[in-house]
Formats: structure tokens, sequence, C-alpha cells
């Protein structure tokens, strides 16, 4: 009886957006009278962080700090459309709105500010800490909640912008599926290291290492949620989860966690993850669609890796000790059979 | 505020990544580590979901599910369950005014193939037949455990290739054969140059088959809603849905309301992972709500959340592929079974998902597939994290791995020296444009110290150098 260690790889990429388009998102965007600018969508934060991307978004867009952004999400009486949040879609849907609904409401400030100086708004830039400044003559600005007042009481200006983002929608052939299904492609490949108890079956994932192309990551830290959270759901399902244990079978189908398994912290693998980006042209900022696929390459690279450990191919899944301790038996029958 | 941090490889796509538009050294705030806006609400508990949400006089909503896989329902006997003490009101799909789930509708995709509540067949375990309205939970509970229905049985099927044999059970009549059809066709196909030729000139033919079981999308917060009736007559639905008007749209459809009365609170979400894009829960308690006008709550327990709530599909995947001795892949067949389950819910959308996503991130000049999107007497299942792709990539990057061990050739190069690169037509006939498959293989070997040799190191996704 041993442990066995073994090495597997899985190179995946994965699609931003609804398959075959035709998923807008909006966005509006206004500033309050002290230089608050609320964000309005009716887009759903899962918890994968679609608020903070887009307060990011407009920040970068307005030229102000995040500090004066704020989101107001999810109510259909005061947000605009939004499609939903599946499909990879949501920071490159959302994130595309709001940069085009900042854009138009910094043309707006910055036309304001313009007056307020009485200089040309070409000539103005943003410092990314709050105030509007002419290019080259930097004692020459205004902080943006004295604008924003100005707007208000003196300008009778609407400090605000609208944005949408549409890919149109396209129509596969029937034929030969021919279709344009996809904004852009985000890419990653996963090693795993694994060890096999060939006399319990227990697969262990010892180290995950994760290479991810993602566009650009917005923000890093929440992309590293992403792949290391993502990970964890790929070990999930690959050696633990399914309501139908014994598919096509519907028999002991589990109704709660205690029969229904995911890892608990002492399975979570130690994890390697490195970024590359690539910025799509279409893509906020360049950003590719990564929510989804996080999940995908573990699953594959541990079925090699438990193959590389053992000699055992697992064309099923989940890979429970049940079907890892059958494969071991099938190879010991087999080497019985064939004596060398 | 201390947090895991990925590191950023600058020395790939160096160019690209100062363009796009934009200069990445101006970026103030994209790029930036900016504190998760969620992050405090949800440490300290302060953060409010659907359910905290608690109006005076809310009853509840529990309902009657099928005892059967597929039956005939001869009787429902609601005299015991309306005795009750606490019961409300009990509905039936006399009571919906539009009986008919109808997942997106408004942009023309259908089909109307599933009731909101059953009329007179059951298709699956779990299909949901009545729904008590009651002062407690417990009331609903027992009102739901007290229904009798009298079914008479018919013969289920659960296996997508025995539901597609000749004579196999029919599972949903509105379809009138145990698959979704695609403009015509049995199956969503892919075909691009010729496979079989491919396959005749190919030093090596390998082919496997793969297999996946139904798994659900496991969220903290299970599905649910709670629906408020307004003063002005309208209706406010607190939801944990992933889209709140597609949630409020399809909702409309089923009351058949006009859309302007009804308004979705929603947007912070107790995990999803796809399970809350069904329209599932809404429709029932809006009707239970403007029946008892009062407001009414409808969530679903960890069971019915495990064995009810749309899973992710169970998949059967068979790969053909044609390889030279050198690694080149010329020719890939693929057929690929969807588990629809009883209703179609999404799946023919992720079926169609998954044709574009083959042959997988590889160039490979000879591809078919034949995409199935199969009824069989189970749970619907519909959208999960990875629709349509995560299965087909066990598959995929099983084979090979299939493909190097038989081969005896490393697996990294086999994948480098398929790997799409930027011009390559894809088997959608889509131009590749913005790859980087090349790069992540090559700095995951990198990290894991596997060595590749130097003409492996040196390709690129955006020339031919090493082809």
């Amino acid at each position: 009886m041993a442990k066995l260690r073994g090495r597997g790889y899985a190179s995946v990429n994965y699609p931003t957006g609804m398959n075959l388009g035709g998923d807008p998102s909006q966005a509006l965007i206004h500033a309050t009278t002290t230089g608050t600018f609320v964000i309005s969508l009716s887009s759903v934060d899962l918890g994968q962080g679609i608020k903070t991307i887009a307060a990011q978004c407009a920040a970068e867009t307005l030229g102000l700090p995040i500090e004066n952004v704020l989101v107001d999400t999810a109510d259909t009486d005061t947000g605009p459309h939004c499609m939903g949040t599946f499909a990879s879609r949501g920071t490159h849907r959302v994130g595309n709105a709001v940069i085009m609904a900042a854009a138009e409401a910094r043309a707006v400030m910055l036309e304001v500010a313009a007056e307020e100086l009485e200089v040309d708004a070409a000539d103005l830039e943003t410092d990314g800490t709050g105030f509007i400044r002419l290019k080259g003559a930097e004692e020459k600005g205004i902080h943006i909640t004295d604008l924003a007042l100005a707007a208000h009481f003196k300008h009778g200006r609407t400090i605000s912008g609208r944005g949408i983002y549409l890919k149109e929608p396209s129509v596969p052939v029937p034929e030969t599926g021919e279709m344009d299904p996809d904004s852009c492609q985000a890419h990653a490949c996963t090693a795993a290291a694994v060890e096999v108890d060939d006399e319990t079956g227990v697969v262990e994932v010892l180290e995950l290492y994760n290479a991810y192309e993602v566009g650009r990551a917005l923000n890093p830290a929440m992309a590293t949620q992403q792949v290391e959270g993502g990970a964890w759901m790929g070990v999930s399902h690959a050696l633990f989860e399914t309501t139908e244990p014994y598919y096509p079978s519907r028999d002991h189908g589990p109704r709660d966690f205690a029969g229904y398994l995911m890892p608990g912290p002492a399975d979570i693998p130690v994890q390697h993850s490195l970024f590359l980006e690539r910025p799509a042209a279409n893509g906020p900022y360049g950003a590719k669609g990564i929510g989804e696929m996080t999940a995908n390459a573990p699953i594959p690279a541990i079925a090699n890796a438990i193959f590389d450990a053992c000699g055992v191919r697992l064309d099923s899944m989940p890979f429970t000790p049940e079907r890892v301790l059958r494969g071991l038996d099938a190879l010991r029958r087999k080497s019985e059979e064939e004596p060398c | 505020m201390t947090y895991r941090l990925a590191p950023i490889d600058t020395s790939t796509f160096t160019a690209e990544r100062g363009a796009s538009g934009t200069d990445v050294g101006d970026l103030t705030v994209i790029g930036s580590v900016v504190q998760r806006s969620d992050a405090r609400g949800h440490v300290t508990g302060r953060t409010e979901f659907f359910e905290d949400v608690a109006p005076p006089r809310l009853a509840h909503l529990k309902m009657h599910r099928s005892a059967r896989h597929h039956a005939r329902i001869l009787d429902v006997d609601l005299t015991e369950a309306v005795a009750v003490p606490g019961v409300l009101r009990i509905l039936t799909h006399a009571d919906i005014p539009n009986n008919l789930y109808t997942p997106l509708k408004l942009i023309g995709v259908g089909p109307d193939d599933e009731p909101v509540l059953a009329v007179d067949k059951v298709r699956y375990l779990g299909e949901p037949i009545c729904a008590v309205v009651a002062e407690t939970e417990a009331a609903a509970l027992e009102g739901a455990a007290r229904i009798k229905v009298t079914y008479e049985d018919l013969p289920p099927v659960f296996d997508v290739e025995e539901a597609l044999k000749e004579g196999a059970p029919l599972v949903n009549e509105y379809h009138g054969q145990n698959h979704f059809i695609y403009e015509g066709h049995h199956c969503r196909r892919i075909r691009f140059g010729d496979v079989e030729e491919a396959f005749a000139r190919a030093d090596h033919v390998f082919e496997w088959r793969y297999q996946s079981a139904p798994i659900e999308q496991a969220p903290v917060e299970t599905t649910g809603c709670v629906v408020v009736p307004q003063a002005d007559g309208r209706l406010r639905i607190h939801s944990d849905t992933q889209a709140c008007f597609f949630t409020l749209d399809n909702t409309a459809l089923i009351l058949e309301t006009p859309f302007n009365t009804l308004r979705i609170v929603g947007g912070t979400v107790g995990g999803g992972f796809g399970g809350k894009v069904d329209v599932v829960v809404e429709p029932v308690a809006c009707v239970a709500a403007m029946l008892a006008d009062r407001p009414v709550k409808f969530v679903y327990d960890r069971a019915e959340e495990m064995q009810v709530s749309s899973p992710r599909a169970a998949e059967r995947i068979i790969i053909k592929d044609g390889v030279m001795n050198d690694g080149r892949i010329i020719g890939r067949k693929v057929t690929l079974y969807v588990d629809a389950g009883a209703y179609s819910r999404h799946s023919p959308y992720g079926t169609t998902k998954a044709a574009a996503h083959l042959p997988g991130p590889y160039s490979i000049p000879n591809v078919w597939a034949d995409c199935h999107c199969v009824f069989t007497n189970r749970t619907p299942s519909s959208a999960m994290r990875g629709f349509g792709v995560t299965i087909a990539d066990f598959a995929l990057e099983s084979q090979m791995d299939r493909i190097a061990r038989a081969l005896d050739l490393d697996p990294l190069r086999l994948r480098l020296l398929n790997a799409y690169r930027d011009g390559d037509l894809k088997a959608h006939r889509k131009v590749a444009e913005g790859t980087a498959l090349v790069e992540v293989i090559q700095k995951a070997a990198e990290m894991a110290g596997h060595e590749l040799p130097e003409a492996y190191r040196r390709m690129s996704s955006t020339t031919r150098e090493g082809l």
C-alpha cells in the first residue's frame, strides 16, 4: 500500500459574453450637488464583485478618486436594463457600458469646468485626486465638489452620462454551425500535483499552478480570488460533487451537505497563480471575462495527474475513491492476466 | 488589508499591454487593488439579502411535488390539506394565468414546453404540482404533506442514448421526440473540412468516451423571493435572481400582467453559479401574493436546491481523433449528449454554446460535431458556471493527455504543437484573434518546473514560429 504522486496538465480557453451575443447592459451616471457620481445599474453582484469593478471603471474614466463613485444596483424601477450576471459577461458588458456613460459625463464635467475657469475644455485634465486642472498651469484648477455645486446652482447643467454595450446577435448556420459566438477568449493552463492513496482510493490535490491570460486584471486581488476560488470549485467537481452519484440511476441523491461533499479547508491545495494580459480590443480597458472558466482546467488536470500517479484513467466524473479503487482493481486483474 | 495577489507577468504581450486605447502607465484605478465593496458587510453580517425583508403578515409558500419519475395525474385531493390550521390557499395549475415557463421568450428563444404547475402529467421526481400558502412555514409544509395525488405510472427513461432509441418512452409531448430540434436538424452541428478523409490518412485514430453526472450549483443562499403587494397595486419582488429584468419580464408573461406592474429589488446575492437564472420561484409567489393579498415568501430548502433546482447537465462525450506520428491532430469528431432532463430550460442554448467551443483551443483542419440536447425523466438541467464548456474541457483535455501517452509525447509539447494562434480559422468559421494559449502553456510549464525545448519556448500566438 502506498501513496502515489503524479502530475497532470490542462489548457483551456473560454468565451466572454452570452453565446451568440444579443445580451445588452446599460449604465446611467450622474453627479450629485457635491460631486459624487452615482452609477445606476440593474446588475447583480453574486459575490464576484461587479459593483467594485463598475466603480473602478467609472473612476478611471472620469479621472476621479474611487471614493467619489457610488454604485446603485439593482432595482428595476431605477436601474436601466442589464441582461444578467452569467456567461462571464458582467465585467465586459457592464464595464463597457459604465465607461461609455462615464465618458459622456466627463465631457460635460470638463465643459462646465472650462466655463468656470474661463479656458478651453480641450486644455483641461484630471489628476485623479479630484481636481480638474489646466494643462501646464497646475495652479489653475477646480475641485469636483466646487465644480458640481457650480454646475447645479450657477450653470444649470447636469453632469451625467448614458452607456450601453451590445454585441449584436449572431445566428448560427444550421448545416455547418458557422457563427460568431463570443466577444473574445480568455486562456488558462493548469498543472496539478496529486497524491493517490492506493488503499483507500482517496485523491489529495497537493498543488495547483495556474497561468491565466485575462486581457487585463482590472483588480488584481479580485482576479486572484476568481482564479483560486474557481480552482477550489474545480477540485470539488473533480473529486466530490454530483446530485446523482450512480447516474443514470436516480437513486442515492444527496439532500444536504452531509451527503453532498465539498472540499473543506484541509482539502485546499497550495496554489501558485500568474496573470498574463493580452488586452481585448472590445474589452473595458482590455478585460476579458474570467468568472466561469476558473473551475474548468483543474478538473482534467487532476484526472491526468491521477493517471500519472497510479495508471488509472478516469473517464467519468467525479473521481471518487470508489472509482479509483475499481480502476486499481482492474489494473491488477489485467496484470495478473498478462504476466510478463 | 491583507490579501492574496497573483503577480502579473509583464514579459509577454508587452507592447499590447500598453495599447488598447490607454497607456498602461497612466491608469490610476484600473489595475490597482481596490477593496471589494461588499467585503465589510459580508464579514460584519450587515449585508442585507432578500430574506432580511420581513414585512408584516408575511405568508409562506411550500410545494407539493411529484413522487414519481413519470406518471399521469389521475386525481389531486386537497381535502385534508385545506383543513390544516393556518393554510390560507392552495394553488393548482388552474390558478396560474399563463401556466408556462417562458425562458428567453422575449428574444425569440423558446420553447413553451414546461408548465409552472403540473397539469395532467409529471415528468420528473420533484416536479411541482400544488403550492400551499399558509400563515407559517410549518403549516405550509404540513399542508403540502397532506395533499394526496393519485398517479398512473408511466415508464421512465433515464439514459440519453436509451432516450434516443426507437420506442423509448416519450418524455415531453411538446417536442414529439426526446430531443430538441435545431432548425430542422436533430442536433446542433459543426461541419468543417472532411473528418473521414482525415481519419483515412492519419497515422493513428483514437476514440474515447467520457461521462459526467449532474452537479449542483450549491450557493450558500438558496433560491427564493419575498413578494410584497404595494399600495398602488403593484408587486415588489425581493429576489436573489441573477438577472433582474429577465425575472421581471418572464414573471409578467406568466402572470399576464403589464410589465410595469412588477418591480424587482435584488442585486445582492449569496452565490449563484447559474442556479438562479431560471425563473422558478417568483411567478408562483406572485400569484400567491395576489390571491392571498398578503406578502408571500417562497424559498427553497436545501433538499429542493439539490434535487429539484436545475443542476449542471450530465454529459456524455465521445471524441474520435485522427493524429499524425508527430502529434498533429488532423481530424476530430465529437458526439455530445447533453442530458436536459424533462424540460428545455436553457439546455438548447447551452448545447449550442458547447458546439461553438469545439474542438477546444486547437487548430484542427477537419472537425465534425453532433451536439444532442436530449430529454429524460430527470430534474431539468440548466445554466451552471462554464455552461456547455466545463465538461467538454474535461473530455478534451483528458483526450489530449491520452494522445500524448499513446504516442509517448510530452503532453505540453503536444498542446503547443496544436494550439490555435492568431489568424487560424476556427471550426465555426470565425478567425481567431487575441489568442494566448501558447503563452499560458509556456508560463505554466515554467512555474511547475516542466522543461520545454528552446523551439517550444520560442513559439508564439502571434507568429507561426516553431510550426
